[in-house]
């Protein structure tokens, strides 16, 4: 596996690959994000910067977080989102444990990479408690937004391993996102062609949501 | 949470209407070049021009191209399968009738992109196989339904086991692209049956049937599984 080739991980969070480093340490951007209102000029993670293990783990510590942000979501959507029905409630739980055990999954592997896993970011979900409705809808856009940022990521990611894991996982985020708009009456796939999206773009998705 | 945070967190209708504009708008090797060109490569001036660094070695690239006709042929079988479903006029159900003509949709424009692409990479794209649906048709809408679930979870499973064979980073893309449409397909008909969240073990159904985790399959096992369908 390519995390023997990563010969000193603790360099990875200082070295520059070309685009400063800096803009990959999501927390950090999330935080700028969170600070400057989300769309601080985050440079996009060029192929380049994927060529080594380093480049994986930053992936995947971006994929962690989005999965904390779901995980999060979820459990407290479950305990606070008034006028669910029961199938509504036991689809946002089953989405929930799945969500759980990615963020288990992907804290793991960057650990098994030799790199430090991203640390859960405390999370600010505004109005998106406030009802059924505006619950289901974000549900719906975090969803469709971790298809897109699985699908962008993908890749960039180098060893086959990891590739195969986020694959495994983005499988069951677009199941996710077609049963969430189902239960929306919205249209399952609306597109032929999911789009991948860069980072910068699901920031400025998710962003409002990370306060630090 | 402010108002336009929140108008910001709703789907992004502005970018997907352009999206779908210039898919719609332009022919498939277009369409596919601006899928590319989706996955954020700024220094690309022209997506849609075959640069191949990745799959430079002719082994690389003789392997992708293996894997997107084995993907065409699935996509010749799922789009094949929605026309016959949809002209038999099997499904009454209007909801039923939108999302089927969609999907098949979906399946032949997925058709026209590995055509396009494979052709583009300097590849010849394989023929339609002969099909054999007659059968399902004949058994009645749960049974279309039940095939149509199983066929795009099929669909789902072979490129998340084929993925990890591509070379060519923009071809890869393009399949990740179609992967997580066909695994929407799989868990909306799952769905549509009634079947639950895990489904049975082993088994092809379930809206996730995997658990947290989809599971590939190899080309061997697929293959095998859409042989009765095979004429």
């Amino acid at each position: 596996m390519a995390s023997s080739q990563l010969v000193a991980p603790e360099l990875a969070s200082i070295k520059v690959h070309g685009v400063t480093r800096e803009a990959f340490l999501i927390r950090s951007t999330l935080a700028a994000a969170a600070t400057y209102g989300a769309l601080s000029a985050t440079p996009y993670i060029t192929r380049a910067l994927a060529e080594d293990s380093g480049g994986d783990i930053d992936i995947l510590n971006y994929a962690l977080t989005l999965e904390y942000l779901e995980a999060e979501f979820y459990t407290l959507g479950i305990k606070q989102v008034k006028g669910l029905s029961s199938d509504e409630k036991k689809l946002a739980k089953e989405i929930r444990d799945n969500e759980d055990e990615h963020v288990d999954a992907l804290a793991a592997t960057v650990k098994k990479l030799g790199g430090k896993a991203a640390k859960k970011p405390t999370f600010d979900f505004g109005g998106a408690f406030g009802g059924r409705a505006v619950f289901l809808k974000t549900a719906n856009t975090l969803e469709d937004a971790g298809v897109s940022a699985y699908n962008g990521g993908g890749p960039l990611i180098s060893s086959k391993d990891v590739l195969a894991a986020a694959g495994s996982i983005v499988q069951v985020e677009a199941r996710h996102a077609a049963l969430i708009r189902l239960i929306r009456n919205k249209p399952p796939a609306p597109l032929s062609f999911d789009k991948p999206a860069s980072m910068d773009a699901i920031l400025k998705k998710v962003g409002p949501f990370i306060k630090s | 949470m402010t108002d336009s945070a929140l108008r910001e967190l709703a789907d992004d209708p502005s970018s997907r209407k352009r999206f779908l504009k210039m898919m719609g708008g332009a022919g498939a090797v277009s369409a596919f070049g601006v899928l590319l060109a989706a996955c954020g490569d700024d220094d690309k001036k022209d997506a849609g021009s075959t640069s191949t660094p990745a799959a430079s070695s002719d082994d690389g690239m003789k392997e992708d191209l293996a894997v997107l006709n084995y993907a065409l042929t699935l996509e010749f079988l799922e789009a094949r399968f929605y026309k016959q479903v949809i002209e038999s006029g099997i499904v009454k159900d209007p909801k039923v009738g939108s999302i089927a003509k969609k999907f098949g949709q979906s399946e032949q424009e997925h058709v026209e992109a590995l055509k396009a692409t494979i052709t583009k990479l300097g590849g010849t794209p394989v023929k339609a196989p002969a099909t054999k649906f007659e059968e399902t048709l004949e058994k009645g809408l749960t049974a279309v339904l039940e095939t149509a679930a199983d066929v795009e979870n099929l669909g789902a499973a072979a490129y998340l086991g084929a993925a990890g064979r591509i070379t060519n980073k923009e071809v890869l893309a393009a399949a990740l692209a179609i992967h997580s449409v066909e695994a929407r397909h799989a868990a909306a008909l799952n769905q549509l049956l009634g079947r639950g969240f895990g489904g049975k073990k082993g088994a092809l159904n379930g809206t996730i049937p995997d658990g947290a985790f989809a599971k590939g399959m190899d080309e061997a096992a697929v293959l095998a599984a859409v042989k009765p369908f095979l004429a």
